[in-house]
């Protein structure tokens, strides 16, 4: 199979270094004219919320980082797994380099959600199950990222920080289905597989551009960082 | 096109502080990301060379 050899060809971390780099100049440039399309018709293009005015233009960055924070933990615990597998270097720098991504989206979606708590809430912050689950996801990411630095041995500290990666993974199902599982003050999910979203298709793809552009910023600058933990490590 | 001038954009209806708070952090933290990860880059080309 011609795809297994070159699967484990670009597993090696030297011939995945320069491949590395191209990918992330052309996923940063996608995402800054995704990021420039997506601030236009969130701005300019979607109308004025019926019931909260314009507090709801947070949705387009408040949404995308969410969304961000989960899925970067998910790659992140899955690399982490791989790693611990199958004891592939480039598995581990994968989840290393991820997870500073993660935790700023995650710190973003945090921030950008209290700022939208207060005025159509009241409050910056509630103890409710999705707002609460998703700090703990932030603890996550930094307990790892701390974890990782406190040991010296880089095997050690890979193994360590996937072990707590993968156990910590549970908790983004409990983040996802919060809204369903408990009375929370955080209103359900407004895009789903299963059902239209319940939004104006402007505003959708707002924050379907958003969240694009957020994605291709996190490949970007995941990949820029791997490079980064390739040189130091090799 | 919603705004009727510049400073009704900025005002965002009222809310102008929470939308343009949750912006400006955003963006204040995509560029901490992004200057860290260039000085991560120099210095590991530093010491590689």
């Amino acid at each position: 199979m011609s795809t297994a050899i070159k699967w484990y060809w670009f597993a090696s971390p030297q011939t995945f270094y320069p491949l590395a780099g191209r990918i992330a100049l052309v996923c940063a440039i996608g995402a800054a004219l995704l990021a420039a399309a997506g601030l236009y018709v969130g701005f300019f293009v979607a109308p004025t919320d019926a019931q909260q005015g314009e507090a709801y233009r947070i949705i387009f960055i408040h949404v995308a980082a969410a969304w961000m924070s989960m899925f970067l933990y998910v790659v992140m615990a899955f690399w982490a797994a791989i790693g611990l597998a199958f004891n592939t270097r480039l598995s581990a720098m994968m989840a290393s380099a991820i997870a500073p991504t993660g935790a700023m989206f995650t710190f973003v979606a945090l921030w950008t959600g209290a700022l939208w708590g207060r005025p159509t809430w009241g409050a910056y912050w509630v103890w409710d199950a999705r707002l609460t689950s998703e700090l703990i996801l932030l603890f996550l990411y930094l307990g790892f990222m701390a974890l990782q630095a406190a040991i010296d041995d880089r095997r050690r500290a890979d193994r360590a920080g996937a072990l707590l990666a993968i156990v910590g993974v549970v908790n983004v199902p409990i983040i996802y289905y919060s809204v369903q599982w408990w009375n929370t003050l955080h209103q359900g999910a407004s895009v789903s597989l299963t059902r239209a979203p319940s939004m104006a298709t402007t505003m959708l793809t707002g924050m379907l551009l958003m969240a694009l552009a957020f994605w291709l910023y996190s490949i970007a600058a995941a990949l820029m960082r791997v490079r980064c933990i390739i040189r130091e490590r090799e | 096109m919603n705004w009727g001038g510049w400073s009704q954009f900025w005002a965002m209806g009222g809310n102008g502080f929470y939308v343009w708070g949750s912006y400006g952090v955003t963006v204040l933290a995509i560029a901490l990301e992004i200057w860290l990860l260039a000085r991560r880059a120099r210095r590991s080309h530093e010491a590689a060379s």
